[in-house]
């Protein structure tokens, strides 16, 4: 079997070219995609997640030479959206990042996407041990968890306190799920509504560091939760736009093939069979591919590939796309509803190829004001791990999909009984969607956990020249993480390229 | 460049950075995290703009001088020195 095979797409020739989303990456490519790409820039970003695209807008806007190379047809990474007949668009991952977003957007985008940034409504939680809704904001919930479990205010306050004054480098290798057993002893309730949204926000247990989720939680725990007014293809669209007017040269369909590395020094990129030279190069790939699939073992010092081969991944994520029939309506549920019919709160629960917890998101034409027919999607995601999905034949592959399609519309009937008959639309995706579609690792859908973090920062302590931004070490992941991880790489490169001699841009 | 020419850069790029700050009334000898909602993006920009504006690096070891004006005046004397004060 090839590996295409494996991930359950038949493509027929291993050389082919294909462009990867378009009918299930059945599609011919024809032309060279990179063909009117110069023969050399200061910085070439292979990826354009959201990472690698606020990387390279972030160094454009400086003044250099950039280029981005990605892959698929399309842009944002995970950070996106499909169409369907009927009028359907899906958003993967709009719901909901927190409110540090805006500054973000405003700081390295432009004034206008920060504008268009709005809070949620209403976020749910319904499971057999506690139901309630909040805005997700730190004085409503904080009302809302001492309500439900009956806790003492001051102490949840200092649970907060105690988060926000943790710091990336006092990692004293407690978990999470002792923190949480520390502070609220016997409480599985407690800790599943401290827990359960941030595993849905960036798949991490509560095994991970405590460091990791103080620093998460905190930047949640404050506003409320937020998404983008006019949904993700507009979002992606108008950071295109600013690009393009920052003199990035964007080109899509455009596979890396290795990150050319001369005299130890990053020398540039092979895209398509054409080497292109840079004085940089700023990896939105999977950290684990960057090191040993792009620049390749040889390159480096036997321990870091030690250290790399050792990064574990987060988990992936399985989702049912849930289209509503053009003219039919749903009422107004909740934004974002944490449900499970899982008596008790494990991390293992959560992750299982048949886990009875998931999280709806539902899009409601508010999502997209700008448009006449906007109809109502919704959007159900759970974590998944990538070994349940990566084995199964064909056969077992449809069935175990359409068998999680069926447990979640029966889910959210509980919530909307007459759902079933308004949809015209239903697809599943898994960890082997994410990984055909993205080419992370393993379908990883959140980057890596802790540990991936320092062999990110410390790719040009290896290789000066390459760097590394994405999902990575948990607190960089999601939107934001990886919105401010590529900002912070970004001013590493203009510091190396600042200090190196050869003629600066700008 | 004066000192006071620098505390003005400095004080130029924080009001950029977050224009809903008032910066005319910041204490020069007090953090100015103390006296403002700035976090480590903040900061980072800080850094990032000295570098645009006037080619002056600040390796990450050495973010801790840019804790208040007076020190960001003590650390950036040298390296700020000739440069022309960017409105």
């Amino acid at each position: 079997m090839t590996t295409d095979q494996q991930q359950g797409f038949n493509l027929k020739s291993e050389g082919k070219r294909v462009l990867r989303g378009s009918s299930g990456g059945r599609v011919d490519q024809k032309a060279n995609p990179v063909e009117k790409a110069k023969g050399e820039y200061d910085v070439v970003v292979i990826g354009g997640g959201l990472a690698g695209l606020t990387g390279a807008n972030v160094m454009a806007t400086q003044g250099y030479r950039v280029c981005l190379l990605e892959q698929h047809y399309n842009y944002g990474g995970m950070a996106t959206w499909f169409r369907r007949p009927g009028g359907h668009v899906f958003d993967i991952s709009l719901h909901g990042f927190p409110v540090g977003m805006v500054k973000s957007m405003r700081r390295y985008w432009s004034k206008e996407i920060a504008d268009s940034i709005v809070q949620l409504e209403s976020i749910r939680f319904d499971n057999p041990q506690f139901s309630f809704e909040t805005q997700f904001t730190r004085e409503d919930y904080t009302n809302k968890v001492v309500n439900a479990f009956k806790l003492d205010r001051a102490h949840v306050e200092s649970f907060y306190d105690y988060l926000r004054k943790m710091e990336y480098y006092n990692n004293d290798g407690t978990t999470t799920g002792q923190m949480l057993e520390r502070f609220f002893p016997g409480r599985n309730d407690v800790h599943r509504a401290f827990m359960e949204p941030i595993t849905y926000a960036n798949g991490s247990t509560l095994h991970e560091p405590a460091i990791t989720y103080g620093i998460v939680f905190s930047n949640f725990m404050s506003k409320g939760v937020f998404t983008f007014s006019g949904g993700t293809d507009q979002l992606i669209m108008r950071m295109r736009k600013i690009m393009a007017q920052s003199g990035v040269d964007m080109f899509s369909g455009a596979q890396v093939e290795r990150v050319l590395v001369e005299k130890g020094r990053v020398a540039g990129v092979r895209v398509n069979g054409r080497d292109i030279k840079a004085r940089t190069v700023l990896s939105n790939a999977n950290i684990k591919a960057t090191v040993l699939k792009l620049a390749g073992e040889e390159n480096f010092k036997p321990e870091f590939i030690e250290q790399t081969k050792a990064v574990r991944l987060s988990g992936s994520s399985c989702q049912v796309y849930i289209g509503i029939r053009q003219g039919e309506e749903i009422p107004f549920i909740t934004d974002l509803l944490f449900c499970s019919e899982a008596t008790h709160f494990t991390s293992e629960e959560l992750c299982d190829m048949h886990t009875k917890s998931r999280t709806f998101s539902f899009y409601y034409p508010k999502t997209r004001p700008h448009l006449k027919n906007a109809g109502f999607t919704i959007v159900s995601s759970n974590n998944a791990n990538w070994t349940d999905w990566q084995g199964l034949d064909e056969t077992e592959y449809e069935r175990e999909k359409n068998a999680l399609i069926e447990r979640t519309v029966t889910h959210l009937e509980k919530y909307i009984p007459d759902v079933r008959s308004k949809i015209d639309h239903l697809e599943a995706s898994t960890p082997r969607t994410f990984n055909f579609y993205t080419q992370q690792v393993q379908g990883a859908s959140f980057g890596t956990k802790f540990e991936g973090l320092d062999v990110s920062m410390k790719l040009s302590e290896q290789i000066p020249g390459l760097y590394h931004a994405g999902s990575v070490g948990i607190i960089m992941s999601g939107w934001l993480g990886t919105v401010n991880y590529g900002v912070i790489t970004a001013n590493k490169m203009a510091e190396y390229l600042h200090g190196s001699r050869s003629g600066v841009a700008s | 460049m004066t000192d006071e020419h620098i505390k003005q850069a400095i004080i130029g790029i924080i009001a950029d950075i977050a224009p809903d700050e008032d910066t005319g009334s910041i204490d020069p000898a007090v953090r100015l995290r103390d006296q403002m909602d700035l976090d480590s993006m903040d900061f980072l920009d800080i850094v990032m703009e000295l570098r645009k504006r006037y080619g002056v690096q600040v390796p990450d070891t050495d973010y801790q001088h840019l804790a208040s004006l007076d020190s960001c005046v003590a650390y950036l004397r040298d390296k700020m020195a000739g440069k022309q004060l960017v409105s």
